[in-house]
């Protein structure tokens, strides 16, 4: 079996792996690198559960091959506080008990903070159709809804 | 809750613990749950998450058949594969096992035949995923493909393949088909008696698909076991005591000899509450020597954990011009795939909970078809009947031109009423419910073109369990309690609430940990909605024993006697004046001196409480339907529910909220779907759709209290009630949006626009 060397840059720290051409970057961040904060739920691109960013974009991870991480910054949630602090939308996901049993949230997290990124002052509608790739079976969406717009509005009177 | 736990289901306790007086000081509160940020941050460490030195991965092969006889599996050339360290068959389990045990063992792995689509066949370890999946490609198996069936009507007919001859229980009435293996009869009443005296009698045939509880994170474990034969086992599960019980049985060793620590669990719903891949796991750790960690994926998961059942059902009622429910009667017929157990006596027993019915009867089936062995769901069994009785209810109304809600006041269960299921009901909050939902602004909201409102109730039993918890104070007076309830959905933060209350500590000197099953009695499943009620009062017992010994403590040192003392904002005060004249000690004063004053200060509870009370709930949901499209909107939901308590109440309206999501999905989109040749046709998210964001509105939520006579703070189980009324409540919503009624869920685009045409022609 012949693997491939890959180097990249995960929440800011340079990381280098061999990995299975056929293993996901999902696979890598969990198997390779011990950051399990991003889940597998359907390893199909369908339930959002191992969002992370990938050179700026909001992806599933385990639709990347961890080939392809060649060269690539990559955050996860692991890297969403900072140090102690949490982010605000940690610290509102927590407040609102927007999770129940929360594998879902480390997806939502970072689905969340990319929609931030782009439109500081969502409102309902456009957070679920930016979430609509983040299936929750727990909650029902209503307390995540609120906790983002909570920790938008928060963010707006920060910056 | 789990059915195949054979356990009795009882609704009328007269176990009294109701005792609180006064106001609640940390109990209702809503504070951050204790492991809040490790979930938030990636830290909590769900059942994929663990990994050990030398670790195997195994892969499961699994039939591509629904039913077929197995005549030879050869595993030698997997076996030869590079990296293959061990393949494991239906011989490397415990032999001679029965009844459930069996069952288990059956469906976990195949004996003789392969039973459906997605049955377990063979294992294999290897020291990488990708090995061992090759190497399932390398297992050579001789099926001969029998004939199959996966619908229940169909399985029940003369002629049907017979999935196990001789699998019926006694009391199976006579010439049923030997698919048909238990049945279920209760009510009172002469029904035909009572029917006479309606004005109106409607009677309807429903049916519902079976669905999956959805859960996020698939099943998954790491399995070890030494030479010496003692094993550990870490895995996601609702009851990790039941999980050891059951590889114990499976592997033919005692339960003693398996630790099982259970993971943070990403969702159950009643899905997690047995086992499917770790008996695996443990017979590959102990073949191999090495820990093996078994994850199955999503495809798996649709295709051999436990969906629910479907139903083929009949519901007949009469009501009287005023609204009066004179008579009900139901045929409930579920299958619950190749094994027993599929939940029909608790869908008759549901069905008509809600009403005081002087004339009442139900029937259940059990049927067994070439699907995976159902597990439960949420309330099991209980969503269905509800369907189709609220939605005769509803019929009933629009026929008589009656308000959905003032008729269901009128027949609604109250204290004293003789429930349809036979035990008489001690206070309840059905009306309650129905007040509150009759005085929200949602019921009298004004509703545009093709839009419509439904309204159901729902009914679910809860349950107690065995539970054990220990509460260990510290030198500094803070307190340690260990569970043995995972924390599904936040039940870590209602403990922390219940011991700070009894207590009268701050909540957040208080730390509560799931135990493994090495450090605790014996715990119950997390199902039936028992957590908060049956941990949360195994929790307030153990303070209050604690508490006594603090007492003890106090009045030692006082030299007065311990009923001179009370407990009061955290420390022994002397009880009136007449006590003496001391200054109170603080729970903090007292711990820091335990050593010396008598040893380690800890309080116990080792019980099975028998007072969950039932718990009733009103829904209402405004619809839209898209007459080009068949699409329906769901525009807005309100979940009133009788909560008992809400210790934490944000938790409980997650609850709530949870419940209608599902019961939704279930309404429209979700079902399970078979192909001609009995293999599953849609495993996966993209085809098996729960609900996303953008399908939902929020969703309101209105929470009563009514105290639960079996609880000390009134706590009733809250988890499952919120899935029984959504079905009827959408398919009642659909139904005056566009004046038609469906009768088969889902109610999809496809089947709503055959309705609407087949309205269309029948009225032109
Ligand atoms: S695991 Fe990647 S989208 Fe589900
Ligand atoms: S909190 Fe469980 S899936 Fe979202």
């Amino acid at each position: 079996m012949s693997m491939v060397h890959v180097s990249a840059r995960v929440n800011g720290d340079a990381v280098e792996f061999l990995c299975d051409s056929r293993e996901t970057l999902l696979d890598v961040l969990r198997d390779r690198l011990a950051l399990t904060g991003a889940k597998e739920g359907c390893g199909t691109g369908d339930c959002g559960a191992c969002s992370v960013i990938f050179n700026g974009r909001l992806v599933a991870s385990c639709l990347v091959l961890g080939a392809e991480a060649e060269g690539a910054e990559i955050e996860t949630v692991e890297g969403m506080a900072d140090g102690e602090k949490l982010h605000p939308l940690q610290q509102k996901i927590i407040e609102h008990a927007a999770l129940q049993c929360g594998i879902c949230t480390p997806g939502i997290l970072i689905a969340a903070r990319a929609l931030l990124a782009k439109n500081p002052d969502p409102n309902e509608k456009e957070i679920r159709y930016w979430l609509a790739g983040n299936l929750c079976r727990c909650t029902g969406y209503d307390k995540i809804i609120r906790a983002i717009q909570d920790a938008a509005a928060e963010m707006r009177e920060e910056a | 809750m789990a059915l195949d736990e054979g356990k009795d289901v009882k609704g009328g306790h007269d176990a009294r613990e109701y005792d609180h007086e006064g106001e609640f000081r940390h109990v209702g509160t809503r504070p951050d749950r204790p492991d809040g940020v490790d979930k938030v941050t990636g830290r909590a460490r769900f059942g994929a998450d663990a990994y050990a030195p030398g670790m195997l991965h195994a892969a499961i092969l699994r039939s591509p058949h629904a039913h077929a006889r197995i005549l030879k599996i050869d595993t030698s050339r997997a076996e030869a594969l590079e990296g293959v360290k061990a393949v494991v068959t239906r011989a490397d389990f415990a032999s001679g096992l029965e009844g459930e045990d069996w069952n288990i063992l059956e469906n976990i792995m195949a004996g003789e035949k392969a039973l459906y689509d997605g049955h377990a066949i063979a294992a294999v370890a290897a020291t990488s995923k990708f090995i061992a999946r090759d190497a399932l490609e390398l297992i050579e198996v001789e099926y001969e493909i029998l004939p199959h069936v996966t619908d229940v009507d169909e399985a029940m007919q003369p002629g049907a393949p017979v999935i196990r001859e001789g699998a019926a229980e006694p009391g199976v009435p006579e010439g049923m088909h030997p698919n048909v293996v238990r049945y279920h009869e209760s009510g009172h009443g002469d029904v035909e008696a009572g029917f006479a005296e309606a004005d109106l009698v409607i009677e309807r045939h429903f049916t519902t698909e079976a669905t999956h509880q959805g859960y996020i994170e698939p099943h998954a474990c790491l399995a070890q076991m030494g030479p010496d034969g003692r094993g550990e086992l870490w895995c996601t599960t609702q009851g990790h005591w039941n999980v050891q019980k059951l590889c114990a049985k499976l592997l033919g060793v005692e339960a003693s000899a398996i630790r099982v620590t259970a993971s943070e669990i990403g969702g159950g719903f009643g899905g997690k509450t047995t086992v499917f891949i770790e008996p695996v796991a443990m017979a590959l750790a102990r073949k191999t020597g090495r820990p093996v960690k078994l994850v199955m994926s999503r495809e798996e998961v649709f295709r051999a954990s436990g969906p629910t059942s479907s139903a083929s059902m009949d519901v007949r009622i009469g009501m009287k011009k005023d609204g009066t429910m004179t008579a009900a009667e139901g045929t409930f017929r579920l299958q619950g795939g190749a094994f027993p157990y599929a939940p029909m006596e608790f869908t008759a027993m549901c069905a008509f909970a809600c009403y005081d019915l002087k004339h009442v009867r139900q029937r259940g089936f059990d049927v067994m078809t070439n699907r995976p062995k159902q597990a439960a769901y949420r309330a099991p069994g209980s969503p269905m009947a509800a369907f189709a009785v609220e939605s005769v209810v509803d019929e009933l109304c629009q026929k008589l031109g009656l308000d959905p809600i003032e008729v269901r006041l009128k027949n609604a269960a109250r204290e004293g009423t003789r429930a349809s299921y036979g035990p008489t009901y001690p206070r309840i909050g059905l009306v309650e419910t129905l007040e509150a939902a009759r005085a929200h602004p949602h019921y009298c909201a004004p509703l545009g073109p093709n839009q419509g409102r439904g309204v159901s109730c729902g009914f679910w039993f809860n349950f107690g369990g065995e539970t054990s918890v220990t509460l260990a104070l510290s030198m500094d007076g803070t307190a340690q309690i260990a569970v043995g309830t995972p924390d599904i959905g936040g039940s870590r933060a209602s403990m922390a609430l219940m011991a700070a209350e009894e207590l009268g500590i701050p909540y957040e000197d208080v730390r509560v940990t799931i135990a493994d099953t090495a450090s605790l009695g014996y715990n119950e499943i997390s199902h039936g909605s028992r957590v908060t009620y049956a941990s949360g009062l195994a929790v307030i017992k153990a303070a209050r024993d604690a508490k006594r010994k603090l007492i003890a403590r106090a009045a030692d040192k006082w030299g007065i006697d311990p009923e001179a003392v009370e407990w009061r904002d955290g420390a022994a005060h002397p009880a009136g004046e007449n006590a003496g004249d001391f200054e109170p000690l603080s729970i903090k004063e007292i711990c820091a001196e335990m050593g010396a004053t008598g040893g380690p200060i800890a309080g116990h509870y080792e019980a099975t409480p028998e007072g969950a009370g039932v718990s009733f709930a009103t829904h209402i949901v405004d619809a839209e339907l898209d007459p080009e499209t068949g699409k329906t909107t769901i525009l807005r939901y309100t979940v009133v529910q009788d909560a008992g308590k809400a210790v934490h109440p944000s938790y409980v309206e997650g609850q709530f909220q949870g419940g209608a999501a599902q019961g939704i999905g279930w309404a429209l989109n979700e079902e399970y779907i078979y192909g001609e040749d009995g293999r599953l046709q849609n495993p996966g998210f993209l085809d098996y759709r729960i609900p996303v964001a953008s399908d939902l509105p929020m969703i309101d939520t209105v929470i009563v209290e009514v105290p639960n006579p079996g609880h000390p703070y009134g706590v009733r189980g809250v988890g499952e009630t919120s899935i029984c009324p959504p079905l009827a409540a959408v398919a009642n919503a659909v139904s005056n949006a566009a004046g038609l009624r469906l009768r088969q869920l889902p109610m999809r685009p496809a089947r709503i626009l055959e309705a609407l045409e087949a309205k269309a022609d029948g009225e032109g």
